[in-house]
């Protein structure tokens, strides 16, 4: 007690000696100076120093703003329906800029251009990229390419030249903007802004044809807008382009975009060999995507050239590979991180904006703004319609006016725009104040009068919505079915169309690349098969979930079962006859709770050890389900469909993760296991297991239609024998033939190919 | 272009017009790979077909030749197969790829998609009594998952089951344990594809630009 009080006191007066705020960055007690002519004060208890923690409390306290008033937004439903989440988000930023203006202090310049390019922008670049649906886009690229190019081009021009002309015009008092600062101007105004349209189109659920066509416009079209600003701000200095310029230019744009695309797959093939060999260090996984992505950015920003056309080309080639490659916690990681960056991010730049607004200079003119917008409006128009007109000579799917008019009428501008305005250096730009003005009523007009109204509109017009129904297996079936069909009759017209290629390309991949960059065997699974295991895994999954009642998720059909397809081949033994039926609806549910259950019912009751760390059961144990599930339906055949062995207990997700958390060792043991017998008849055939009693009781309790509770006791024993009896011999070679054809069916993930279902909206795991 | 011009004073290749919806270039250029296909002959043989390189990678090769001589494809409503077809048949059977006009009512949209749609039935209905049995449906899934190797026969039963499973549901609903499902019929194959916009999706661009000389080994440059 003594000695810790010495110890104590030792402490204090060491502590004494030092200033308050230097206590923290001591990291050791190594050496340090004693004032000879330090008066003693009373010790600081209790200290405040903001100044120490001040840029990251601030960072966090917007962070902790943008969410709350996220969450705010979604709590009340009249206001999201009517307005769109951008445009209260500005809103909130006009009011936080007055509330810092009001408390006198200045306001930050929080949108400055380095925080935005390097922080705010690639999240939300990067959650697009991956995320795009390929096969649309490449079917529309030539469109796409199009108005993002040529559409930029005419917009930028035509609202620099038009603006010239007008500042020209007495009266404006706008004679002293030239030439070169007006078409700078213009190349800023004309870009459609991705962050802007994805805010705004993703609460209007289009049709895939029309998002695709203005996302894909606002992703491509930023290599035109860094190489006509670059352009421009050179030479607005000299005061005049010569025609070698507009070639450099040129050459420039193919520089830069081919470039920004050739950095981003590199590093996109980069990530894809990485994650070939993280199966021992499966937490680290999401990680490489976020960093390969991102250094892929800052590299082709590092060259200048097209850092968004580098994220998405990182995105889109990664993805295929990594998703082979990586676990399926860490495909949630990486889609929910992602998720959740952008979404920050997106939020955080419209608070931004709106905050900006209130702190910068202002310099109005009412010409020249209300001409800005003006013209961009009618020049947006005129691009679309023209080019519309020469794209549907060569498109097979028309775009009607009304797409048109979406089209022309979702180019909203955004922060991109007022960054780059700020970007402009004073000196050489007197006028950029007044640009600043009306970049920033070109996006609120955009975000707020087109974003507001573009949502009335579609219902008004009726566009075609998205669809949202899930993809079937059929159409799956017969989407390969039409490629090969399609390849085929151009092989026979001698037309080497795109399905030509696209299935070249394909060959192409699958016989070199995917052997490199796609761990293991499994890149020799074809899509279909990819399909069908991961609508089969997420079945059994969203049975799982649901709690195994009743209740199946639509796509499975419950009144129809495998008996009714099957031709009959021999009339049931009259055995089975007298057992009692179960509902069509039941059979489905018990195969697929069966199925989906087998191994955790297993796993279970061999060891309950929640001690024992989990690499991932259900993963790793895939291979061992489709063991089982090939034995299942091997047994099926035998018993000619009438399986009425109930499945495990339905657990509530709590339930299953906690099974989930016991020993998964048991996984491995199962073929070393001594009887040999399969072990559906382990667990189920003792009703004395409290866990199978009360299964027994659920499935009663469901409400099952007209079958009798007792008979269903003893038919469960009955069943049982007959399950144990079959099965004996079967089970092992069964087995190691399973085992060594299907190697490469332990991924449920791999490769979903260029066709890729919506799949921001299916449930995953809990 | 002068050779194509003179084309269009033929008869027949106005008739043929008419009858596929072809313009005459498109007509001309097909009639070209018409004749380089069958050796300068007036008939084309399954055998011919066989000889297109790019073709012997395709999974389901012997059902796309199937089909071009398939009498149900003529729109004469024949049944059964021929060994040779003219080039009159030939356009009949591309004339399925057509892509559809612009300026399209809704029942010329529905009547391009079920024309399209009975194509693709006739394909997997090779014994053509009116409905794609299990057996068949499985044998198309086997097709197509032929080139990938030995993952298959039991896997693509698996997926034929689950999607005859899915036709079954949606077309009938309920069905009594007794019941047997027969096979898709044409009614059901309709209901189940159409999500998928056919119409749009079943195409080729049969566009009209000049051929280069023709090689004999490798198809021509058509673009």
């Amino acid at each position: 007690m003594l000695l810790s009080r010495m110890v104590f006191a030792s402490l204090l007066q060491y502590l004494e000696r030092l200033h308050p705020s230097q206590i923290a960055n001591e990291s050791c007690l190594a050496s340090h100076h004693v004032h000879p002519n330090y008066t003693k004060k009373a010790f600081p208890v209790l200290s405040l120093d903001y100044h120490h923690i001040q840029v990251p409390f601030e960072i966090s306290l917007w962070v902790l703003l943008a969410s709350l008033m996220k969450l705010g937004f979604h709590l009340i439903p009249q206001l999201s329906s009517i307005v769109p989440e951008s445009c209260l988000l500005i809103v909130v930023g006009l009011l936080v800029g007055g509330l810092i203006k009001l408390a006198g202090e200045e306001v930050p310049p929080v949108l400055d251009s380095n925080l935005f390019f390097l922080c705010l922008l690639p999240p939300i670049i990067l959650d697009a990229g991956y995320f795009l649906p390929i096969r649309p886009f490449m079917e529309n690229i030539g469109t796409i390419l199009m108005f993002a190019v040529v559409g930029t081009l005419w917009n930028a021009f035509f609202v620099g030249g038009l603006l010239y002309a007008v500042c020209q015009i007495e009266g404006t008092y706008l004679s002293q903007v030239e030439l070169l600062p007006c078409l700078l101007f213009g190349s800023i105004i004309s870009a459609v802004d991705p962050v802007a349209v994805l805010a705004v189109f993703e609460e209007i659920h289009i049709n895939e044809l029309l998002h695709i066509l203005v996302f894909g416009e606002s992703l491509l079209n930023d290599a035109v807008t860094v190489v006509l600003y670059h352009l421009f701000e050179e030479y607005s200095g000299a005061g005049e382009v010569t025609p070698m310029d507009v070639v450099l230019g040129v050459i420039c744009f193919l520089i830069v975009s081919l470039g920004g695309i050739a950095v981003g797959a590199i590093y996109g093939i980069l990530a894809a060999f990485t994650s070939r060999f993280t199966s021992h260090t499966r937490v680290i996984e999401p990680l490489f995507v976020f960093v390969y992505s991102y250094m892929a950015y800052l590299s082709a920003e590092m060259f200048h050239l097209s850092g968004i056309m580098a994220l998405i080309a990182c995105g889109a080639v990664m993805r295929p590979y990594v998703e082979a490659n990586i676990s399926h916690k860490s495909h949630t990681t990486v889609k929910y991180f992602l998720k959740m960056w952008s979404s920050v991010s997106e939020t955080l730049i419209f608070i931004f904006l709106g905050v900006a607004t209130v702190a910068g200079p202002h310099a109005w003119n009412w010409t020249f703004v209300s001409v800005t917008v003006i013209l961009c409006l009618v020049s947006r128009v005129i691009g679309v319609v023209g080019l519309t007109f020469i794209i549907n000579k060569f498109r097979i799917v028309k775009l009607t006016t009304k797409d048109q008019f979406i089209v022309a009428y979702g180019g909203l501008r955004g922060a991109i725009a007022f960054s780059l305005g700020y970007l402009l250096d004073k000196n050489l730009f007197p006028m950029r104040t007044m640009f600043l003005t009306a970049i920033i009523t070109e996006i609120f007009f955009t975000v707020f009068v087109q974003g507001m109204t573009i949502k009335p509109l579609v219902d008004l017009l009726a566009v075609k919505k998205k669809q949202e129904a899930k993809r079937s297996i059929n159409e799956e079936i017969h989407t390969q079915f039409l490629d090969h069909l399609l390849t085929g009759i151009e092989d026979i017209c001698g037309h080497y169309g795109h399905h030509h290629w696209k299935d070249k390309l394909n060959r192409f991949n699958k016989k070199y690349i995917k052997k490199c960059l796609i761990a293991g065997e499994r890149y020799k699974e074809p899509q279909l098969i990819a399909f069908y295991h991961k609508m089969e895994f997420k079945q059994a999954i969203e049975l799982v979930e649901s709690g195994g009642g009743v209740k199946l998720p639509s796509a499975v059909p419950s009144q129809v079962s495998m008996q009714n397809i099957q031709p009959k081949k021999l009339p049931p033994p009259v055995a089975e006859r007298a057992l009692p039926q179960f509902t069509k609806g039941r059979e489905e549910e018990i195969r697929k709770i069966l199925r989906s259950n087998l191994q955790k019912t297993r796993q279970r009751l061999r060891s309950y050890n929640r001690h024992t760390l989990v690499a991932d059961p259900f993963e790793d144990g895939w291979n061992d389900f489709i063991l089982k599930k090939q034995r299942l339906i091997e047994l099926e055949k035998k018993m000619s469909n009438y399986l009425t062995v109930p499945g495990a207990t339905p657990d509530s997700p709590t339930m299953c993760r906690a099974r989930l958390a016991s020993d998964p060792n048991a996984f491995y043991n199962i073929k070393a296991s001594s009887d040999g017998v399969p072990t559906i008849q382990v667990d189920l055939a003792s009703p004395q297991s409290p866990d199978s009693v009360n299964m027994l009781n659920e499935f009663s309790k469901r409400g099952a239609t007209g079958q009798g509770l007792g008979q269903r006791e003893g038919a469960d024993r009955d069943e049982d024998q007959g399950l144990m009896m079959k099965p004996a011999g079967k089970g092992e070679k069964g087995e190691e033939e399973g085992g060594n054809k299907n190697p490469g069916l332990m991924r449920c993930l791999s490769d979903p190919g260029p066709s890729n279902e919506d799949e921001e909206d299916e449930p995953f795991l809990p | 272009m002068g050779t194509l011009q003179s084309l269009s004073d033929e008869p027949e290749y106005r008739e043929l017009a008419e009858k596929t919806g072809f313009s005459f270039e498109q007509i001309g250029i097909l009639h070209k790979r018409f004749k380089q296909l069958s050796h300068n002959e007036n008939t084309l043989r399954r055998a011919d077909l066989d000889t297109i390189p790019d073709l012997a990678c395709n999974p389901i090769r012997t059902q796309i030749i199937e089909a071009f001589f398939d009498k149900r494809n003529f729109h004469q409503n024949g049944d059964g197969t021929v060994e040779e077809i003219s080039f009159e048949e030939f356009l009949v059977v591309m004339s399925h790829f057509r892509p559809p006009a612009l300026n399209m009512t809704e029942e010329q949209r529905e009547k391009v998609r079920r024309e399209k749609l009975r194509f693709l039935f006739n394909m997997h209905n090779t014994d053509n009594d009116g409905t794609i049995t299990l057996e068949e449906y499985r044998h198309v899934v086997e097709e197509l998952l032929s080139r990938s190797g030995a993952l298959g026969k039991e896997t693509a039963k698996g997926i034929a089951d689950a999607a005859m499973l899915e036709v079954a549901s949606i077309s009938m609903g309920h069905m009594e344990p007794d019941e047997f499902y027969e096979g898709i019929t044409f009614e059901h194959f309709l209901k189940i594809l159409k999500d998928i916009e056919i119409e749009t999706r079943m195409n080729i661009r049969f566009l009209n630009m000049d051929t280069t000389t023709l090689c004999n080994r490798d198809s021509s440059s058509i673009r």
